[in-house]
Order: C-alpha cells, then sequence, then structure tokens
C-alpha cells in the first residue's frame, strides 16, 4: 500500500434507523476505493448496513488545549435538566 | 448531525426517470417493516415534499417560539427563573437548527426555508402568536405549550424518515426539562398571594384553548393525517393525541388549584377520559391564516434579526474569504 494514497475516515450505520458513527480510518486512492476497503476492514461480521467515508484533511477538529474554555463552561448549568427542579409526587406525568 | 448532499462516488442515474412502480412498491414494504427512509433512499415525491413541509414548519415554529418567552427575559423575577429562561429559549434555537438540517437531507436549502419564513409562505405553530402579557404566562407556556409539544414529538421519535426521527429524540430529550420548570412557576405563583394565584389563573384561560389546538383540526377535518399514518410519519391522530394530553393535564391543573377554563370539561367513567367542550375551530382558523393577536409583529421581528444579522453574516463570509483555507 502506497502513503501517497489520502487518508479517509470511517463512518458506519450499525443497522437501519441510526446515525453513522466514526468507526476509524483507512487509506484508499479516492472514494469509491475508501467505501470497498471500509467494507472489508469494518463490516466483516455485519456490523453495518451503510458506510460514509470522509477525507481526513477536510475534517476540522476542536484544539484540546481549548476543551477547558469550550466545555467547562456548561457544567454549572444544571438547571438545564430536569431533576433540577422539585416537582411534588402527587403530580404525574411531568 | 446530518450531512446534506452526500455524493455518490458514481452519481446513479435519478430514479424516478425508470421503474417508478417497482420503487414505489419497494418503499411501501420498507415502511410496513418499520425500516427507516435514509436521504439517500428513494422516495415518492409526494413523501419529500409532505416530509419537507412538517419538518420545516416544525423548525419555523422553534425559531418563532423564541419570541415570546424571549419577551421575559429582562424581566424575569430572580436570576434563577432568567438563567433557566435563557437555556430554555436558546434551546429553542438549537432544536430549529436540528430540525433545518433535518429538512435540508430532503434537498432543499437553508436559505429557501427562511425566505419561506419571512416572507409568509410558509406556516409555524399558531400557538406563538399569542402574547405574554404576564410573567405567569412562561409558566403556562412551558407546563402547557411544551406539554403539547412534548406530546406531539414523543411519537415522531419513531417516524419513517431517519434524520427527522432521530432530531426528535435529541429534541425530547432536552424538552423535558422545559414543560418541569413551566410547572414550577405555576407551583409557586398558585402556592403565592392572591395576586400570583389570579396571574396563574389568568394565564390558564389564556393559553389553554390555544394550546389544545396545537394539535391541529380534528380527525374529520385534516387533511394530512389519512396519508402521513399510512407513510408512519405520524403515528397517532391529532384527536388520540390531543385526548392523551388532556388526561394527563387535567389532574396536574387540579394539583395547583387551578380551573381551566371549560364548562363542559368533565370526567367520562364510560370512555375514562376526560372529554371537553367543543372548540372553536374559527379562531385557529383565523390565527393560522394571519389574524392572530401577534402574526405581524412574530414576522417583523424574525425579519427585523435576519436584516440586522446580514452585516455580520457578510462580515463571516468577507473574512472566510480573506483567511479562511477550508480546503487543503
Amino acid at each position: 500500500m502506497s502513503d501517497d494514497w489520502p487518508l479517509f475516515e470511517v463512518f458506519i450505520r450499525a443497522r437501519s434507523g441510526l446515525e453513522h458513527k466514526h468507526v476509524g480510518s483507512l487509506h484508499a486512492a479516492d472514494a469509491r476505493m475508501a467505501i470497498e476497503h471500509a467494507r472489508d476492514v469494518y463490516t466483516r461480521r455485519q456490523e453495518g448496513v451503510s458506510i460514509w467515508v470522509v477525507r481526513s484533511s477536510e475534517i476540522a477538529a476542536s484544539d484540546p488545549e481549548e476543551a477547558d474554555a469550550l466545555f467547562e463552561p456548561a457544567r454549572d448549568k444544571v438547571y438545564r435538566h430536569p431533576t433540577f427542579y422539585a416537582i411534588p409526587d402527587e403530580v404525574k406525568n411531568l | 448531525m446530518y450531512t446534506q448532499a452526500l455524493d455518490s462516488p458514481t452519481p446513479a442515474v435519478r430514479p424516478e426517470s425508470a421503474g417508478q412502480p417497482a420503487l414505489e412498491r419497494r418503499f411501501e414494504e420498507r415502511i410496513e417493516r418499520d425500516e427507516k427512509i435514509e436521504p439517500k433512499d428513494w422516495m415518492p415525491e409526494a413523501y419529500r415534499q409532505t416530509l419537507i413541509r412538517q419538518i420545516s414548519q416544525h423548525a419555523h415554529s422553534e425559531i418563532v417560539g423564541m419570541l415570546p418567552e424571549g419577551n421575559w427575559i429582562t424581566r424575569a423575577p430572580s436570576l434563577r427563573r432568567k438563567a433557566v429562561l435563557i437555556a430554555k429559549v436558546q434551546d429553542e434555537g438549537g432544536h430549529g437548527m436540528y430540525l433545518y438540517s433535518a429538512a435540508e437531507t430532503l434537498g432543499i436549502a437553508r436559505a429557501e426555508l427562511l425566505e419561506q419564513l419571512l416572507d409568509g409562505r410558509a406556516k409555524y405553530s399558531s400557538i406563538f402568536n399569542y402574547p405574554t402579557l404576564t410573567w405567569a404566562d412562561v409558566g403556562a407556556i412551558g407546563w402547557l405549550v411544551d406539554g403539547a409539544a412534548i406530546m406531539n414529538q414523543i411519537p415522531i421519535c419513531r417516524c419513517s424518515y431517519g434524520p427527522y426521527a432521530r432530531a426528535m429524540v435529541r429534541i425530547c430529550k432536552e424538552e423535558s426539562f422545559h414543560q418541569r420548570q413551566g410547572f414550577e412557576i405555576m407551583l409557586a405563583l398558585a402556592r403565592g398571594t392572591p395576586q400570583q394565584r389570579a396571574m396563574a389563573q389568568d394565564a390558564l384561560e389564556r393559553w389553554w384553548w390555544p394550546s389544545i389546538m396545537m394539535f391541529g383540526p380534528s380527525d374529520a377535518s385534516s387533511k394530512h393525517t389519512a396519508q402521513s399514518m399510512r407513510w408512519r410519519i405520524k403515528r397517532f391522530t391529532n384527536d388520540e393525541l390531543r385526548q392523551r394530553f388532556v388526561d394527563v393535564t387535567v389532574p396536574q391543573a387540579e394539583f395547583l388549584g387551578l380551573t381551566i377554563p371549560d364548562p363542559a370539561l368533565h370526567w367520562d367513567e364510560a370512555a375514562q377520559h376526560y372529554l371537553t367542550g367543543p372548540i372553536d375551530w374559527s379562531e385557529f382558523k383565523a390565527v393560522l391564516q394571519g389574524n392572530g393577536p401577534c402574526n405581524e409583529e412574530r414576522i417583523q421581528a424574525r425579519r427585523k434579526a435576519h436584516e440586522e444579522g446580514r452585516w455580520v453574516r457578510d462580515a463571516a463570509a468577507a473574512h472566510a474569504a480573506k483567511h479562511g483555507r477550508v480546503r487543503a
């Protein structure tokens, strides 16, 4: 296998109704080959019903160094969760 | 998360051009087996159009729905209530975004959907054309309007179109705090001073019937129900969902010690349901046709936001063109 082949990220839909999930990556000359390889590499045991591939270089990712700044502010917003609200036990279906 | 306009490595022949009856039959069989239809699957044009209409109306409702509640952010009675209300309105915006994305998987552009909303062609839930006159309205909206929305949305989590169903799962999960915060507000008012109780009662009186009407026209006069149920976009009829809502909400109102503004409302022992008096559909139609108390105001607010945000969109595009190397 040539290192010149670009890297593709592979997403598999496990079964009807579910979203595609990232499962890994592989090298291929083009998208068609990437799908064929993904089928062989990632779905040998019926792991999927649909494959997406995307050039890894096309993916923009958040900076791990900035994780705190990005995600920490959600931590004290407990009121976004239903359990934050005290509803008397007698009240049903809420 | 949905990807629009997926590229196939080798473009397939547009399926509409050949083998239509066979494709139609296969589609029906898949629906019958409760399989999900996905963006790249063949689907009848009417199914596609029905979904575009329904999902985009749903998205518009979320976005327009930010306005009546947003009205009270600056006047929330405490910092806690304010933080909660901001979080809720923010969620509604997010829900609109999930839904626009789901609609876009059907081959319509976001810009086109927004244009339909802003020029008045698109509809959105009639409930958001009513004003929020007091703080109690924020409670009543959470309790009743979000309660009705949840009742409507939970079955859509099982709808036949994959992207819509998945968006709904996410929305329903996030929605669960909305109703509880609303009920909490109502409870605080109901247990408060006589003036606060009166405020809660007044809000219930104004929001009850519009909430009941949120489920749409009665089954007898609903244009779309039968086909949507065959396609498993809808799982229950408008009247079935409305009845469920009434059944769970009446005891909640009793707990609050508030009176539902319907003298005919009663428990029917034989039916095992609370039965309501007749619904004034002329009001529903009038509001839907643009003659509600706030139709004009809502669309004006959306247009204003769109216009005033233009320079931001232009600046972002200019910046991306100058510096952005999106592609390697």
